[in-house]
């Protein structure tokens, strides 16, 4: 039965008689991955907020605040500054495992990449400001040399955590304020982003889908021609199946998670390993 | 159900099929790992360059210290312009001759500027030093020019171990074989021991 379609296939390397191990390998690498979710899961902690007080050196009141000077600051410009403290940096190197850390919660925008996290690690007693890319030229490292030096450290050699991490917080969020008609501008900008339709290779797909499958469906049932067997047709769906196959994986990533609501998260943004670490 | 549409929907499956295993045997996913790679090679090269940049900085710092320093000075400037000059083109990330040359030349640089920062510590010595300013900045510079550094590496041979695992791995080594005639990447690697680390300046004032 699979004689008269079989020759009209595109080329194929691994013939058809392997779906089945294809399939096998789909499972066993699902499974894998799955694997090394959770795997990566485990050694970073999750982003529960703008502060997240892994160590449990903050106290709750302090936090509140910090929170809604964040909150605010993202309002105002869109940018995401996030300040964490953990427990243990488990062996990495502070800017390590900052730049881990910032990869995992993806802070910042994906686009402009916006994103800065304070991190202290008070039994490493080691801290660190980890820039997104696209924060190089306001944060730079001189100026989170300066900031630790200056603001964070000598309040932590005092002994005054809570302290130190507000007074970097402050001077981190009064560089990454702007002035408010800069501000506009760009929360103007990032606006339109939020009412996309659908995406526009999808309506492409779905003409090329329409013109390759369904007229000549439509063809065949009014009986107006025998249907020969379309090779454009073929190659179309084949063209398809093999943009959604490959098409995943690139992920649109959500745009903003925050926003005053429930949940916060990264927007997609990354991080080349700028800005500067501290220890005391 | 006619034997037509019967027909029909085998076709479909087969199509279909046919359109998923050649998707899977690196029609695509082969070349999408390589020029990740490159564009992460593009990526170290340019934080490299970055770090070369930073030296005349250096230089200045080191105008108030005595001759001895300046004799390393000049080692660090020749270093800089031998690694300058070694560039390793995309098309030749699966040379290990060409990477190991652009290896050695980056990996003497960090030698002797590392050379250059312990001569620093021992800066009781030059009190001159203490004067410039801009010896703080200079030092975090550095630091994050180094660190900068290490990501990209680390990102680059992430990239590469997935490129080198795509063409190696069924299906995807069967379209990598046939169509791209592909050929592993090397990755960065840095030979002396200790030299990707960072010549720490830290603490020396």
């Amino acid at each position: 039965m699979l004689g008269p379609a079989g020759r009209l296939a595109p080329p194929q390397c691994s013939g058809r008689h392997s779906t089945g191990i294809i399939a096998l390998a789909l499972l066993v690498l699902a499974g894998l991955m799955l694997f090394a979710a959770s795997a990566r899961a485990q050694t970073f902690p999750l982003l529960t907020g703008r502060v997240v007080d892994g160590a449990k050196v903050i106290p709750a009141e302090e936090a509140a605040r910090l929170d809604q000077k964040l909150a605010a600051l993202e309002q105002q410009t869109n940018r995401q500054l996030v300040v964490a403290t953990v427990a243990s940096l488990e062996g990495y190197d502070v800017s390590d495992y900052a730049n881990r850390l910032f990869r995992t919660w993806q802070l910042g925008d994906k686009e402009r990449n916006d994103g800065v996290l304070l991190l202290v690690a008070p039994t490493d007693r080691k801290v660190r400001i980890e820039v997104g890319y696209g924060m190089e030229g306001i944060i730079t490292d001189g100026l989170s040399s300066i900031i630790i030096q200056q603001e964070v450290l000598p309040q932590f050699k005092a002994g005054n955590l809570p302290g130190g991490i507000e007074a970097g917080t402050d001077a981190l969020i009064k560089q990454l304020t702007l002035p408010p008609e800069e501000a506009a501008k760009i929360v103007a900008k990032a606006k339109p982003k939020k009412q996309q339709g659908l995406p526009f290779g999808l309506i492409i797909w779905l003409i090329f889908f329409g013109f390759a499958f369904v007229l000549p469906m439509i063809r065949r049932a009014r009986g107006s021609q025998s249907y020969q067997s379309s090779g454009l047709g073929q190659v179309v769906l084949w063209s398809v199946l093999n943009g959604m196959t490959s098409g995943r994986g690139g992920g649109g990533g959500s745009d903003w998670g925050g926003g005053g609501g429930g949940g916060f998260s990264g927007g997609g943004g990354s991080s080349g390993g700028g800005g500067a670490s501290g220890g005391w | 159900m006619s034997a037509s549409r019967f027909r029909n929907v085998a076709r479909l499956v087969i199509v279909g099929t046919a359109a998923l295993s050649v998707a899977g045997c690196g029609i695509n996913s082969v070349p999408t790992a390589e020029e990740k790679a490159k564009a992460k090679w593009a990526d170290v090269q340019a934080t490299f360059q970055e770090r070369a940049n930073l030296i005349p900085n250096l230089a200045s710092v080191a105008k108030g210290a005595a001759d001895q320093e300046k004799g390393i000075l000049v080692g660090v400037v020749e270093a800089r312009a031998k690694a300058t000059s070694i560039q390793v083109n995309p098309g030749d990330l699966n040379d290990p001759a060409k990477m190991k040359a652009f290896q050695d030349a980056q990996n003497q640089l960090s030698a002797s500027m590392a050379g250059f920062g312990r001569l620093l510590a021992n800066v009781e010595a030059y009190p001159e030093l203490k004067s410039i300013t801009n010896y703080q900045m200079l030092q975090s510079q550095l630091e994050g020019q180094e660190n900068r550094i290490r990501v990209a590496i680390r990102d680059y041979n992430g990239a590469v171990q997935e490129y080198n695992t795509t063409i190696r791995t069924f299906p995807d080594a069967i379209g990598a074989k046939v169509f791209y005639g592909a050929k592993e990447l090397v990755p960065y690697q840095s030979v002396t021991p200790g030299a990707e680390v960072a010549p720490s300046l830290e603490g020396k004032l």
